[in-house]
């Protein structure tokens, strides 16, 4: 059954543009497309409309204006300082590290240094390591990753449930550390060093033109330098509006349990029963 | 050896592998895997040099061992000596000189391509400027068929790519609605799943499929999962049209992918046996990428530019419908910014067509390559003067399932309107009959009574 026309024009999709331009069919030089009802299936850009072939101002500015807290997120300032803080009055011990790459454009050029801690901060930790502290069973890691702006937002909330939860069951989680200029393999040498049993390191993702906060969360049992990417498990899209913190910290609890009782991670992990 | 004097300084290059790859125009990729050359000056004398290397030297210095890789093998055993004995007198620096002569022709080129190793085509592109690129990539015209004819001169086909982040099928039609009624969707109607999984594929297929055969659309589809999941899917009963798969210039960077030549072929001929092809037997759709190999630490010491010339090697073999490079997906480590990805969509682009593929390209970067909507213009519109094949079509050039930038369907109106290019010619008659366009090529205000809106309930409900 054909739609009628007025049902269509009482969709005008979601959520109203955040550049304050001509509204929708105020513009003469713009054509609407008349199935913006479709919006409410996808969030894709469709039925933009156009004037002659080109996106109308409104939707060309919607796009640069998302890339542009993309693109920034990208080069934000991460401030382990504040995360050390916010992390000590909760009552965890911190220890700071960097990478390889000692600037952001380093990091980018360069994913190989992302991965492996500067000299000092591994001599931080082989030193934390021979004070005789018990060896972590699950250590926590927070890297900047692509997106400063995740861990800011979101790690310190889905680190504390998680530990928390953790911790009441006895486990052994040892100190928090906030790694600057991360990659996620960074990861593997802290977890190797400490000694721990797994890590699991939470950093930012890529921004997207959709979210430029996300924040991603991989797991690894018995990490060593060299770990393949298929032998960790990894939560995606951690954000209130993506994976809120409760299921991501679950679903990490749980991989954790898993991993523990299986003794690897990864792949393979998915694959077995419970 | 390779000696190069310059004045008073000296330069020696090992082997062929390492001359390539100090001659190759600057490049993140190459830096990261330490082939690049050292310095701007390095950069030129080895292109002096590269330009004195005869091109039947590269028959005679395989730069991955035979023994050891089947793409080595492949590209060996199926060179034809014949088609090369018209250049076979020739150095890589007469080779481009050859090339861009006014004597050539389309057909020539053609004729030359099973001629052609990828090193050498790879080795010529090194001497060439963005302009070169262009100039014999557009005397290239390569002419495949599905249900319907792409590549003709003066046509741009386009994917049209309706991805959804949760593989949803309202969410999946929505988009493919809007880019049908923006004319996009001549090349293929390809959707990347989320999840690659053959129940999933069979229902996106099924809906695509029964979508195309309501509305008679002249077109193909494909879901772009791995190639053992379409195998599984088709013996579902899926309706498959094309498959697909990304491929690399090396067999251990195949492996990493999850495929060799054996498995390709085995696709083909399982697609080739549904007959569902009604103009022509191109079943086959590849995606390839300069850096692929390095990431997969299967490159050899060959430079990334030489590596996907090699995957296109892969590629014709299948006799495929389309091929298109994803120049700026990898990030910016292998392409750093706007002029590396443009400099490569326009060398990717060129050494498919010389090897005689229907070369399309997503022209496209993510956030944290230094790229933006400009360099895509940028690289569009030059693609489109060299006579690319095909473009993506993504709704609004955000991509919400990969999270990243690619062309839209308005970019598309944009260059088929400035370079006066059209669809294939049986989707152009389709989008006239549909009153998408009218004679002219031009978009028509679509109204409600226009048949794919009216059957918008069919599709959401």
């Amino acid at each position: 059954m054909p739609y009628e026309d007025n049902e269509i024009d009482q969709n005008p999709g979601p959520a109203g543009p955040i550049v304050p331009l001509t509204g929708p069919g105020l513009d003469p030089a713009v054509i609407e497309n008349p199935w913006q009802a479709l919006r409410r299936f996808t969030p894709a850009r469709i039925a933009l409309g156009r004037t002659g072939h080109s996106l109308p101002t409104r939707e060309l500015l919607e796009f640069q204006l998302a890339h542009a807290q993309a693109r920034d997120a990208v080069y934000a300032e991460y401030d382990p300082a504040l995360l050390s803080r916010q992390l000590q009055e909760r009552g965890y011990p911190v220890l700071q590290v960097h990478s390889q790459a000692g600037d952001r454009k380093t990091f980018l050029l360069r994913p190989d240094m992302g991965r492996r801690l500067a000299p000092e901060s591994r001599q931080l930790l082989q030193k934390y390591a021979a004070q005789g502290n018990p060896p972590p069973g699950l250590l926590f890691v927070l890297g900047d990753g692509l997106s400063a702006q995740a861990i800011h937002r979101h790690a310190v909330a889905v680190l504390d449930q998680t530990a928390l939860a953790l911790k009441a069951e006895g486990w052994e989680t040892g100190p928090v550390v906030i790694a600057s200029q991360a990659r996620v393999g960074l990861g593997d040498e802290i977890g190797q060093v400490l000694g721990a049993e797994q890590v699991a390191i939470l950093i930012g993702e890529r921004p997207g033109l959709s979210a430029a906060d996300s924040l991603g969360i991989y797991l690894t049992y018995n990490p060593y330098i060299g770990r393949l990417e298929s032998e960790r498990n990894c939560i995606s899209n951690v954000r209130p509006e993506g994976l809120v913190y409760e299921a991501a910290s679950s679903s990490l609890i749980d991989l954790a349990k898993r991993a523990r009782l299986f003794k690897f991670s990864g792949v393979r992990l998915k694959d077995q029963p419970g | 050896m390779y000696h190069q004097m310059l004045g008073r300084n000296s330069f020696s290059f090992k082997n062929l592998k390492v001359l390539l790859a100090k001659a190759t125009p600057e490049r993140s990729g190459d830096q990261l895997a330490g082939v690049a050359a050292e310095n701007a000056e390095e950069r030129i004398a080895a292109q002096l040099c590269l330009a004195e290397v005869p091109l039947q030297a590269f028959l005679e210095e395989p730069l991955v061992p035979y023994e050891e890789d089947e793409v080595t093998r492949l590209i060996f055993d199926t060179h034809d000596r014949e088609a090369f004995d018209k250049v076979s007198h020739l150095n890589v620096g007469e080779f481009r000189n050859w090339l861009l002569s006014d004597e050539r022709s389309s057909q020539e080129l053609l004729d030359l391509a099973p001629g052609l190793i990828p090193e050498m085509v790879a080795a010529v592109s090194k001497l060439m400027r963005n302009q070169d690129l262009i100039t014999v990539a557009r005397k290239c015209q390569v002419i495949t068929q599905f249900r319907n004819t792409i590549g003709l001169s003066g046509r741009l086909a386009t994917r049209l790519q309706p991805n959804h982040p949760t593989d949803d099928l309202k969410g999946v039609a929505a988009s493919l609605l809007d880019g049908l009624l923006y004319g996009c969707g001549d090349a293929v109607i390809g959707i990347n799943p989320v999840t690659d999984n053959p129940q999933v594929m069979t229902d996106i297929l099924k809906m695509v499929d029964e979508l195309r055969q309501r509305f008679d659309i002249p077109t193909q589809s494909c879901v772009l999962g791995h190639v053992t999941t379409q195998l599984e899917a088709l013996k579902l009963g899926a309706p498959v049209d094309l498959i697909f798969q990304s491929i690399a210039g090396t067999e251990a960077a195949n492996r990493s992918f999850g495929i060799n030549l054996r498995l390709l072929q085995e696709a083909r001929g399982a697609a080739l046996a549904l007959g569902r092809g009604t103009l022509g037997h191109n079943v086959m759709y590849f995606e390839t990428g300069q850096g692929s190999a390095l990431s997969a630490e299967a490159h050899h010491g060959l430079d990334q530019q030489t590596c996907e010339a090699r995957a296109y090697a892969v590629a014709r073999h299948f006799k495929p419908l389309l091929v298109n490079t994803v120049v700026g997906f990898i990030g910016p480590e292998y392409l750093f910014n706007g002029k590396q990805i443009i400099r490569a969509g326009l060398e990717d682009h060129f050494c498919g067509k010389l090897l005689g593929l229907p070369m399309g390209c997503d022209v496209c970067y993510t956030n944290h390559a230094e790229a933006d909507q400009d360099d895509m213009d940028t690289l569009l519109t030059l693609l489109g003067v060299a006579g690319c094949t095909y473009f993506m079509g993504v709704p609004g050039a955000d991509d919400i399932m990969l999270s990243y930038q690619s062309t839209s369907f308005h970019d598309m109106r944009y260059l088929r309107s400035v370079l006066n290019l059209r669809p294939a010619p049986e989707f152009e008659e389709w989008l006239l009959r549909l009153g998408i366009t009218n004679e002219a090529g031009e978009l028509n205000k679509i109204d409600f009574q226009n048949p794919l809106i009216r059957s918008l309930p069919e599709f959401t409900a």
